[in-house]
């Protein structure tokens, strides 16, 4: 199928349409940040500023300035500590385990890995309150927020539909040079499997830079508050300084932003990857 | 795409491994050790899966057949069913679980065939070839990278109450100015609606990646043969794009209502700061937050935990079903 330049002008057309409708929100909270506060609520006619400067951003970094409002940096701080010790201790211990019950030969290791697939199905939502209870003398720490996201078995589980696909060829060779499994593991199997690491990480951290209910549940103290549970408790400080409010929403989306515009590719192909499941 | 296929089936008789320097047999000793080694590989997951999933699980179900307060004096008394009668029976307790219960009813009837349908759509018109197409898939995949705290905030000011508000607004000019205030959030009626579409918007990017890796899988000679035959667009959807993804669009449908009973974060952020309707728009899990969080009351939290995972379980049961069926034609 050939297209003439008028398929291609309506191909464009038709896309951009829901493109605009789509993007319409991202821009006004963009543009919002830019522009002074009054400026924010003026309806169709202020939605393309008039002014725009870098003030709210200022504002926002020098304006948590005690420990009663928290500090900007800080609560980055906490979402870049708690996204990284999640994410990378994620990695590790959830391939080593997909590893572990898939790759090596050992009795029961079939009826572990289906107690993992049942895991699978018990969303966080549905432990929240018991583990709000359970942990209820260990709130505001840092390591509480962390902690019980590390070990998760939809990484396992992707992990391991990317292992079963390794020929075992590779591993045989490896063990006739001396190598033990943790070896194997490490120094080959590792390095071939990047795809699957990537993907993960990208979805890992996806979930857990927006994590919102179990900061809800576990987290008042603004030192160890990350930045979406501050976005709720900003936006809810009477009278709300908009312009502020949507400086902090850009500087919350930007890691991930960011993240997004080098990995597009893994964002997409992990999202995509997660449906070949069922 | 990283479809993966399971790894052919390893024959149980190993190939006799070559004989090991120091003449030592090898063969019998290999299984244990890799029962070590896969368990030691293993254990900081497991161990963690069974500290912060499988524990708290049971120990939800367990919650809920007793009176357990936070901060409370009494020790946690023996309930039986107490909680759940409450919950679903009792005419002074049941009223604002039962409501969150029909408004996730509510929300899930029409997010799941809206959300899917408008996916499908912008995958179909995503898949076709087209410089610019990488472009307008980032675009329409942009907001699912949004944390749910900031798209409400984003969507709190669209929906503004005063004449201001950007929806309002641009409402009143289109109407040559016969539309005045309106206030989207804090009406009964509207309130659940504004929650739908903010919803909408942030996470539609997501079905609508996995429905395109679906149309692609589609082989182009059947849309060939299709127009060798004269089929008309209509008729091309229907007979070859439709059946083509009929078990991608199911995984889909059942994921996105899987989903729409988790939702929490954007209702939460709004009643606490938007003047959201709260009885309109309370969730099952906003149900079980303020159960546990602002009333204490642990042990009727977990009912409704209880309640939501039976939910989760029986949709995923479902999809299941009629994902093996689909595969089966």
């Amino acid at each position: 199928m050939t297209r003439t330049p008028l398929r291609r002008f309506l191909d464009y057309a038709v896309l951009s349409v829901p493109a605009f409708i789509f993007v319409l929100p991202v821009l006004y909270l963009i543009l919002g940040s830019f522009k002074p506060s009054d400026q924010v609520l003026s309806g169709l006619t202020g939605f393309l500023p008039t002014h725009l400067s870098f003030d709210n951003y200022r504002a926002v970094l020098s304006s948590f300035d005690s420990d009663a409002t928290g500090y900007f940096w800080r609560f980055m701080g906490i979402s870049l500590l708690l996204s990284t010790v999640v994410v990378l201790g994620g990695l590790i211990v959830n391939s080593m385990a997909a590893y572990g019950l898939t790759r090596l030969k050992w009795r029961g290791q079939g009826a572990v890995f289906a107690v993992v697939l049942l895991l699978m199905l018990v969303p966080f939502e549905a432990v929240a309150v018991p583990l709000f209870y359970m942990f209820n003398d260990q709130r505001n720490t840092i390591y509480v927020q962390a902690v019980p996201f590390i070990a998760n078995a939809f990484s396992i589980y992707q992990f391991a539909m990317f292992f079963r696909a390794i020929p075992p060829s590779i591993e045989e060779a490896a063990r006739i040079d001396g190598a033990g499994p943790w070896r194997t593991f490490f120094a080959i199997i590792v390095p071939m499997s990047k795809p699957v690491f990537a993907s993960v990480a990208i979805l890992t951290f996806l979930t857990q830079w927006g994590s919102f209910l179990w900061p809800v549940l576990m987290v008042s103290d603004p030192a160890v508050r990350p930045l979406p549970l501050q976005m709720s408790v900003f936006q809810g400080q009477m009278p709300v300084d908009w312009g502020q409010v949507l400086a902090f929403g850009v500087l919350l989306v930007l890691p991930v932003l960011i993240v997004f515009a080098f990995f597009q590719r893994w964002f997409v192909q992990g999202v995509a990857s997660s449906a070949v499941k069922g | 795409m990283t479809t993966v296929n399971p790894a052919p089936v390893i024959p149980d008789g190993r190939k006799p491994s070559p004989p090991a320097p120091s003449g030592i047999p090898q063969r019998p000793r290999r299984p244990n050790r890799e029962r070590l080694h896969g368990l030691l590989m293993s254990a900081p997951a497991l161990g963690g899966l069974i500290a912060f999933v499988g524990v708290p699980f049971v120990y939800a179900v367990v919650l809920s057949f007793y009176n357990v307060r936070l901060g409370s004096p009494l020790p946690p008394r023996f309930f039986g069913i107490e909680q759940y009668r409450r919950i679903f029976t009792d005419p002074d307790m049941s009223g604002p679980f039962l409501r969150a219960l029909v408004n996730n009813l509510t929300f899930a009837v029409v997010v799941v065939p809206l959300q899917t349908a408008l996916a499908l759509g912008l995958a179909i018109l995503l898949n076709r070839k087209l410089k610019a197409i990488g472009v307008f898939r980032s675009l329409f995949f942009l907001p699912v990278v949004f944390p749910m705290a900031l798209v409400a905030v984003i969507w709190r000011l669209i929906l503004a109450r005063s004449g201001d508000g950007l929806l309002n607004s641009a409402l009143h000019t289109v109407s040559f100015g016969n539309w005045g205030a309106f206030d989207w959030l804090g009406n009964g009626l509207t309130a659940m609606a504004s929650i739908i579409v903010l919803s909408v918007w942030q996470g539609v990017g997501f079905q609508m990646v996995i429905l395109l890796a679906g149309l692609q899988q589609i082989p182009g000679e059947l849309y060939e043969a299709a127009e060798l035959d004269r089929a008309s667009p209509w008729q091309q959807f229907r007979h070859v794009t439709l059946p083509g993804i009929r078990g991608t669009l199911v995984f889909v449908a059942m994921l996105t209502s899987v989903l729409s009973f988790r939702v929490f974060d954007q209702v939460y952020v709004l009643v606490k700061g938007g003047g959201l309707d709260e009885d309109a728009t309370r969730t099952v899990m906003y149900q079980a937050v303020t159960t546990a969080f602002d009333q204490h009351n642990i042990g009727q939290a977990s009912a409704i935990t209880v309640v939501f995972f039976l939910i989760v379980v029986v949709l995923t049961l479902i999809q299941r079903r009629v994902v093996r069926t689909g595969n089966e034609d």
